[in-house]
């Protein structure tokens, strides 16, 4: 057991250290060099010289492999993800730090409703395969599984917002309001209502349908038919016999779904103008900030590897066939 | 004196005219019909038959564990005389495992794989009244009972081999006591030695616990040596029902006849098996009359029209037209 979890954490690192180096080769392989994009690029006429005391000062002058790498590397282990292009002088981390509350706040929140909603209404359709409540939820989800978010955060725009004026469409809070109050509080969610409910709607669709298909698999195995002649009621069936097994391939999908809390709603935060990790990362596409992207790209790496590894950890405790 | 209230009280099992069909959204399809049939207390009964004979379903429905498409469009299951409502889920729910248990085949897939052996067995004893520690040390004393060592209890089925998990099923079927146990081919997922070893433990622990022992299976070998008395189904019916001695000495349907002539016998060298020419029939297309009459060696012009009735015959009974006149014949000379 203890063995198999260090192999697992072995792995764990190995991969880790692969996706920094891959950061690291992808924004070096970029067209365009980025002391002359730090000063401005081709706008303004800079000389030779004062390229060349940038290139210095950043280290570029020095060999790519292995100067560079090592460089980035260490830096990276101190926590030093260098400096934005956009944001001038702001730190990279600081930058993400800034942005990163916004995004677990929203993807976060979205997760566990879809958790909770999708996994019970997967697994009741399932365990119910063929009743009413299965026909609807399954079409329903199959058609939210398949809507794009961004599409389907439009749609709540128009429906709630321009058209209800229910709720607002855009930002995370309304001016004037004191950050830190309970107002601001209020405030806040109610700005989250709607960006929350087209990631969440998206997630429900695609945990109803892998609870539904894991549960149906479950309800015709020989084991349950061996605890309804033991005497078990439904419930004690669903919830002692089907529910462990069904969970496997659930287990699977939500830890690597985990994985993109901090990364963000790429699609939907950009709809609704949400200021999280999402939206950074457009604004750092839009402007060529490469460091900032490559520490966007890092976080992404880092949080997807953690959830795998949350996933491989949890199966062996719900699957004792996996310790061996 | 003992010998009079056993034959007073009423049979541990009776099964009468029952019929189950299993209905699609378009059609229904008869699986089982008119089975009747009786098991007294300790008493080992095969139920023989081809794929599709009815031999499962039946066992299914005296164990009320017929699948949600099927349903009991006839007759009734009397355990100790009082009926049992075989239809009902919830009502069949306190009868479970204490009166009937069900030796599934192949026990891989009928043991959960994420449960401990030991807490599988001691499940059934919790719900039917044990505190945890009581039923723990039942399951515990069970196993050591089939022959798994103490240090295996906590094992999970995948830890264990098939004539292992074969094992520890029937000491899970043993778990609350019951007097009837239901093997549905218990032995056929297993290679020969676990077979032999499997079934000789079955044996052992019927006569140990005076078990009454419905077993499912299309070996005859399996049958002659764990069985008092055999049925022989085809096209779920019971077509003929007698002791083992009298079924393999001289048996009476041509089916069963056929069945008998199948078994390879070592002794007689490279010789071909004999199967039984035709194909069994299916639920959808039944043939009229005897369903058994378009493979039957000796098929009569009656056997076309008309289903023959299971009809008493010394000591066992035999549904087929060539019999029809023997029992007449003995009630005429009876009256004379």
């Amino acid at each position: 057991m203890s063995r198999r979890i260090g192999g697992i954490l072995i792995r764990a690192v190995m991969t880790l250290l692969m996706v920094a180096t891959l950061n690291f080769v992808l924004f070096r392989v970029i067209p365009g060099d980025p002391a002359s994009l730090l000063l401005g690029g081709a706008r303004i006429s800079v000389t030779a010289e004062q390229i060349e005391a940038q290139r210095q000062t950043w280290g570029l002058d020095k060999p790519l492999f292995p100067d560079q790498v090592i460089d980035y590397l260490s830096a990276t282990l101190r926590g030093d993800f260098g400096f934005s292009f956009k944001f001038r002088g702001k730190h990279v981390a600081d930058l993400i730090l800034e942005r990163l509350p916004a995004t677990i706040a929203l993807v976060g929140l979205a997760q566990v409703i879809a958790v909770l909603c999708g996994v019970m209404l997967g697994v009741y359709a399932g365990w119910r395969r063929g009743g009413a409540v299965d026909h609807v939820t399954t079409g329903i989800s199959l058609a939210l599984y398949s809507t794009p978010s961004f599409w389907l955060g439009m749609l709540l725009v128009v429906v709630f917002s321009t058209a209800l004026r229910w709720l607002p469409g855009y930002g995370a809070s309304s001016p004037g309001v004191i950050v830190g109050s309970f107002a601001w509080l209020l405030d806040y969610l109610w700005h989250l209502a709607l960006p929350v409910l087209a990631v969440a709607l998206g997630l429900i669709g695609q945990y109803v349908v892998v609870a539904r298909a894991a549960m149906s698999d479950v309800v015709t195995e020989d084991y349950m038919v061996t605890a309804r002649a033991k005497g078990l009621t439904n419930r004690q069936m669903l919830m002692g016999h089907a529910f462990r097994n069904a969970m496997l391939p659930i287990v699977t999908l939500v830890s690597l779904n985990l994985g993109y809390v901090v990364a963000g709603a790429i699609t939907v935060e950009a709809v609704f103008a949400w200021p999280g990790i999402g939206g950074l990362t457009v604004e750092a596409l839009n402007a060529r900030d490469y460091p900032l992207l490559q520490g966007i790209f890092l976080l992404l790496g880092v949080s997807i590897v953690i959830a795998n590894l949350m996933a491989d950890l949890i199966y062996g405790v719900l699957d004792p066939r996996v310790k061996q | 004196m003992n010998n009079r209230s056993q034959n007073t009280a009423p049979p541990l099992l009776k099964v009468d005219g029952l019929a189950v069909d299993y209905a699609t959204s378009a059609i229904s399809l008869r699986a089982i019909n008119d089975v009747s049939f009786e098991l007294r207390a300790g008493e080992a009964v095969a139920l023989v038959g081809e794929s599709g004979s009815g031999k499962t379903t039946t066992a299914m429905a005296i164990a009320g564990l017929l699948s949600p498409n099927a349903r009991v469009v006839g007759g009734e299951v009397r355990y100790r005389g009082r009926p049992l409502p075989i239809d009902d889920d919830a009502l069949m729910r306190p009868h479970r495992w204490s009166e009937t248990s069900v030796i599934f085949q192949g026990a891989m897939n009928a043991l959960n794989p994420v449960h401990r052996i030991v807490n599988q067995i001691a499940e059934p004893c919790i719900l039917h009244g044990m505190s945890r520690g009581e039923a723990l040390a039942r399951a515990t004393e069970l196993l050591a009972l089939v022959g798994i060592p103490a240090d295996r209890c906590s094992a999970y089925p995948h830890q264990l081999s098939g004539g292992m998990r074969q094992r520890v099923m029937i000491a899970m079927a043993l778990a609350c006591r019951p007097s009837i146990v239901i093997g549905d081919e218990p032995t056929t997922a297993l290679d020969v030695i676990n077979q032999a070893q499997v079934l000789k433990l079955l044996v052992d622990l019927r006569t140990r616990f005076n078990l009454a022992l419905i077993l499912i299976t299309h070996d005859l070998s399996v049958v002659a040596e764990s069985c008092d008395r055999v049925m022989i189904m085809y096209s779920g019916r019971i077509v003929e029902d007698g002791t083992v001695a009298e079924i393999f000495a001289e048996p009476k349907h041509p089916y069963t006849r056929l069945l008998i002539d199948s078994i390879p016998t070592p002794g007689e060298g490279k010789r071909m098996l004999r199967p039984i020419p035709g194909d069994p029939p299916t639920l959808v297309k039944r043939p009229s009359g005897c369903a058994f009459h378009p493979r039957c060696p000796s098929a009569m012009e009656i056997c076309t029209t008309e289903a023959p009735h299971l009809k008493q015959f010394g000591k066992g009974r035999v549904a087929c037209h060539l019999h029809d006149s023997l029992p007449a014949a003995d009630k005429v000379s009876a009256n004379a």
